[in-house]
């Protein structure tokens, strides 16, 4: 589990001054193949950060003893850091804290970008599966090892073990799911649990072991973020270049995986080899995070960021870049507060923080955020509402007003139309109709006249013409192009004239008016533009509250006659 | 392997939390939420952590009514993700779990640094130490832990007898759930509380990683095996259990074998459960792989045979004496597939007298020349149709018909006869031979 630690002695296995360096210059020749465009900016982003690594000198700090350290760390009750204590740990001048963010922020961005590949193809809970699955690979490297007479804790020895039974629970996941009727959900919770299982059950060998100097095991199974090594940190920063570096130079095969995998096929793409180049790098990360931060923090970098990420943009390579950057953000943040509050486990911190940073894309992010959709929602039935309106206003005294068109106060030629009257308009309800003749009012579309009665301005008026207008076009479209029955066609008309895009409209003006020459001679009057474009045609159906003699008889037959 | 009094208690409180697991998992299985079990089981700590804040008191109640809350919200909350935000359901609940076992793990730190709840301990569990205390019942020692999970066994159990069909309907076939009237969702987070409450039960002696175990492979297993509900679930009962004894002596004698001591049995409960699983895998009658590798096999092994026999009708009609042992080279050559099964092909047709073999040569027997020419009119007679109807070249059609003739059904054999009439030969001017007639083809039988 995320340790808790508290006071931790500064303890590097290596030399830090000497072995950044040293890092830095075979990642740049490791690179150099790779140095140009998109791909260049990845690598320089990861050797960036190996060198932020280098110790005090190179930054030019000064090299914080272990003691003094200790002096700053939070007192055991937990109380509001000071200032400078928060600029301390802000500025990055502690070693150990400056190890344990730029390792976080390494981790949270490599997860990040291969976890964004892993969400688009639904396979966000697969690093749950795969870091659990690593812990017999583990236990077994060190049993092997002990038996051979080595020490048990060698950080290669372990990692393999991890990773090779970390690629096993993948590829038994893939078999379960390819050979069995057994769906991918219950494929994931049974390699999950019995490869665990199995790893409880060698760690009970292990713990009983004569010679087992297992203590410290745990620690590499479940991380100890807050006390990460030099060597961790630079572990991580090779780790999260290579998933960087890869996934910049099969950024194009990736998505096409994640979108059409069988035009990935088409295109002689082999899906399988991808596939597990995907898979690879995701157990790559998984397996350095686990020994380094602990599993359920690596878990909640490869797919919390991702999903966030998912809610402020449609494009897929943006949402990798603010995937990573939203793991960043969170190891950042995360390892900054548990340096203030050390008592708090720093994984637990960053994965709240990341969860935070979650919730707010949830609400608030532009693209997809509820707040976002829901105001577009809000602001499409307010408009559907307000045409309803309108509509039901021009079509209850639809004869006069069309007869006083162009004429001043057309809009009140066929008088306040009774509350009632609208009502049996639609089937909408007394309160909704209050609500929209209420909105309408306010914008300076109706005027309420006496006695719970209402008519159309002058500018309510043209924009009812407009929408009747949008919406009988439809109506004849639909009834003349698209085969819907007469009966049917107000509703579909209801539900699609809103979303007509104007130059739709005027491409179904073009093709009425060359198929029915009356429209063009039909009501409109002059001085008003091209005569069709204005007018508004009748509807070729009977109104509510109106008789079946209103239908114009031509356009009666003709519907009957499709019919 | 010697069996101690104390086996039967650990044996007993891992049955006891397998069946209370897999008799709720079958449903997760079912409803492809297994992820499910595994979120619950971790997003209850924060339940359990606030239970104890805000009582002080670490008894059973308290813990239940904690986790109950946690799993229901667990559920909901990821729900709303999911719906409110469009985001996928399986990462909705990876969001969902990580943060709320996070949130559980700061407040264990921090408030309640005398809380006994070691993750260690919630993750593993301790089977072994559960025996130590023990209730006497009738001279018989029963565990202690065995009470909460024995309760929680019969609260499952009568769920389940309560609302089957409930239960039943909405799990197959939401919508009609809908229109019966059946309150599907209310069903759904009560399910989720009595996984969350069975999850706590087991936690103390089993660990919560086999709790995810016993929660969806027995079930799965089951599943492989059957397509019926109430088999499948007391299939997953027998699993669940066998998963238990099984584990408990794999704990106590594997190890040995390599020359260690003795293993934690929760865990070997997880792998025997798992390796019951792989079984299953091969071994299902319907589902397994074996069944369908041996299906496979079938149809090869009669394709080899046909072949072989239409390869002997020709070296007949042709009169050319060919020995028995060029016999499976000229079919290695003719029509490819391993010599090992051409070999396997010529003698099961030696064994149903098909052929035999004398003088050195494969001869037809009778009923063997009556298949054969049956084979072979389907294939001359797919010969000429090709050659009629799609207007293929002659060299054309030779491997199409090679390929369909083992698929031609007598009533295809007389209407293909009847299209091509009256043609007796094959485009590359070989008779047709006759239908077998009817004392032929009872030689066959």
């Amino acid at each position: 589990m995320l340790r808790s630690q508290g006071l931790t002695p500064l303890a590097t296995d290596l030399d830090p001054s000497r072995v950044a360096p040293r890092c830095a210059g075979t990642v740049t020749r490791a690179l150099r193949p790779f140095l140009h465009g998109r791909r260049g900016i990845l690598a320089c982003l990861c050797m960036a950060s190996v060198v932020l690594l280098a110790p005090d000198a190179a930054v030019g700090g000064t090299e914080t003893h272990p003691e003094a350290d200790r002096s700053l760390r939070a007192p055991a009750t937990w109380q509001l850091p000071s200032v400078p204590q928060v600029m301390r740990v802000l500025s990055l001048r502690d070693y150990n804290t400056r190890v344990v963010v730029v390792g976080t922020m390494l981790l949270g961005a490599g997860a990040g970008i291969i976890g964004t590949f892993l969400l688009l193809r639904k396979r966000a809970l697969m690093a749950d599966a795969l870091s659990h699955a690593a812990l017999p690979g583990i236990a077994l490297a060190f049993i092997v090892l002990e038996a051979a007479g080595l020490s048990g804790k060698s950080r290669f020895g372990l990692l393999s073990g991890a990773l090779v039974f970390g690629a096993a629970g993948v590829g038994a996941v893939l078999m379960i799911r390819r050979w069995t009727r057994v769906k991918e959900d219950a494929a994931l919770a049974i390699v999950l649990s019995v490869f665990f299982g199995l790893g409880v059950a060698l760690l009970g060998v292990i713990q009983r072991m004569a010679t087992g100097n297992a203590a410290g095991l745990e620690a590499f199974i479940y991380g100890k973020t807050a006390s990460m090594l030099f060597s961790d940190a630079v572990w991580i920063g090779a780790v999260a270049g290579v998933v960087m570096v890869v996934c910049g130079m099969f950024f194009k095969e990736f998505t096409l995986l994640c979108f059409d995998q069988d035009f990935a096929g088409t295109q002689g793409r082999s899906g399988l080899l991808l596939d597990t180049l995907m898979l690879g790098l995701a157990v790559l990360i998984t397996v350095i995070g686990l020994q380094a931060v602990g599993l359920i923090l690596i878990v909640a970098l490869l797919v919390i960021p991702p999903a966030a990420a998912r809610f402020w943009t449609h494009r897929l390579p943006v949402m990798a870049v603010i995937a990573a950057g939203f793991g960043a953000l969170s190891g950042l943040l995360g390892a900054s507060v548990s340096a203030l509050a050390p008592r708090l486990p720093a994984g637990a911190i960053i994965i709240l923080v990341a969860a935070l940073l979650f919730g707010v894309s949830l609400l608030f992010a532009p693209a997809r955020g509820f707040l976002s959709t829901a105001w577009q929602r809000f602001r499409l039935e307010r408009k559907v509402g307000q045409q309803h309106v309108l509509r039901a206003l021009f079509e209850s005294g639809e004869p006069l007003v069309q007869q006083a068109q162009g004429k001043p106060g057309a809009a009140a030629a066929a008088g306040p139309v009774p509350f009632a009257a609208l009502l049996a308009q639609r089937s909408w309800s007394p309160a909704t109709l209050r609500r929209l003749l209420a909105a309408a009012r306010r914008a300076g579309l109706t005027r309420r006249d006496g006695d719970d009665a209402y008519h159309l301005t002058d500018a309510g008026l043209a924009a009812a013409r407009r929408a009747v207008r949008n919406h009988r076009l439809w109506e004849l479209y639909l009834l003349t192009h698209a085969e819907v029955a007469t009966s049917h066609v107000d509703h579909n008309a209801d539900a699609l004239e809103d979303v007509l895009d104007p130059t739709l409209v005027a491409q179904l003006e073009e093709t009425l008016a060359a198929q029915h020459p009356h429209l063009a001679a039909a009501t409109g009057p002059a001085g008003e533009g091209p005569a069709v474009a204005a007018a508004v045609p009748p509807s070729p159906h009977r109104l509510p509250g109106q008789g079946a003699q209103d239908v114009p008889a031509g356009r009666a037959g003709n519907v009957s006659g499709r019919r | 392997m010697t069996w101690y009094p104390l086996d039967t208690g650990i044996v007993l409180v891992g049955a006891l939390s397998a069946v209370a697991c897999a008799l709720l998992g079958n449903f997760l299985v079912l409803k492809r939420i297994s992820m499910m079990g595994d979120a619950l089981s971790h997003a209850v700590l924060p339940g359990l952590a606030i239970a104890f804040l805000l009582t002080g008191s670490r008894g059973s109640l308290t813990m239940f009514i904690g986790a109950a809350v946690a799993g229901v919200l667990t559920a909901a909350i990821s729900q709303w993700v999911s719906e409110l935000g469009q985001v996928e359901e399986s990462a909705s609940l990876g969001v969902v779990f990580t943060a709320l076992f996070a949130l559980g793990l700061i407040l264990i730190v921090r408030g309640a640094d005398a809380v006994d709840l070691d993750p260690g301990c919630v993750l593993y569990g301790s089977l072994e130490l559960v025996p130590l205390e023990s209730w006497n019942v009738a001279g018989f020692p029963l565990p202690r832990a065995a009470a909460p999970l024995a309760v929680a066994c019969v609260l499952n159990l009568g769920f389940l007898l309560l609302f089957y069909k409930e239960l039943k309907v909405s799990t197959f076939d939401p919508a009609l759930a809908k229109t019966l009237g059946i309150p599907a969702r209310l069903l759904h987070y009560v399910l989720m509380t009595l996984i969350a409450v069975t999850t706590v039960a087991a936690f103390e002696s089993v660990g919560s990683i086999l709790v995810i175990a016993m929660l969806i492979v027995p079930p799965a297993t089951a599943h492989l095996l059957t397509d019926r509900l109430p088999v499948m679930l007391l299939l997953s009962v027998v699993l669940a259990m066998a998963a238990a004894v099984l584990g408990h002596v794999a704990a106590i004698t594997v190890p040995t074998w390599f020359g260690y001591a003795d293993t934690s049995t929760a865990g070997m409960m997880a792998v025997v459960a798992g390796l019951l699983f792989g079984l299953a895998v091969l071994a299902a009658p319907r589902y397994g792989l074996a069944r369908r590798v041996a299906q496979q096999f079938a149809v090869t092994l009669r394709i080899a045979r046909e072949d072989a026999l239409g390869l002997l009708y020709r070296i007949e009609e042709t009169q050319a004496g060919v020995s028995a042992a060029a016999v499976p080279r000229l079919l290695r050559e003719a029509l490819g597939g391993s010599s090992l099964l051409n070999h396997w092909a010529l003698r099961s047709l030696r064994r149903a007298g098909h052929i035999t073999r004398a003088d050195a040569e494969y001869r037809l027997t009778d009923a063997g020349r009556a298949t054969a020419r049956t084979l072979i009119r389907a294939h001359r007679l797919w010969e000429s149709y090709l050659t009629k109807h799609l207007a293929l070249r002659p060299d054309q059609v030779h491997a199409p018909a090679h390929r369909i003739e083992h698929f031609t059904t007598g009533a295809m054999r007389e209407a293909l006869a009847g299209d091509v009439e009256p043609a007796t030969q094959d485009p590359h001017g070989r008779s047709i031979p006759d239908e077998p007639s009817a004392g032929e083809a009872s030689a066959v039988q």
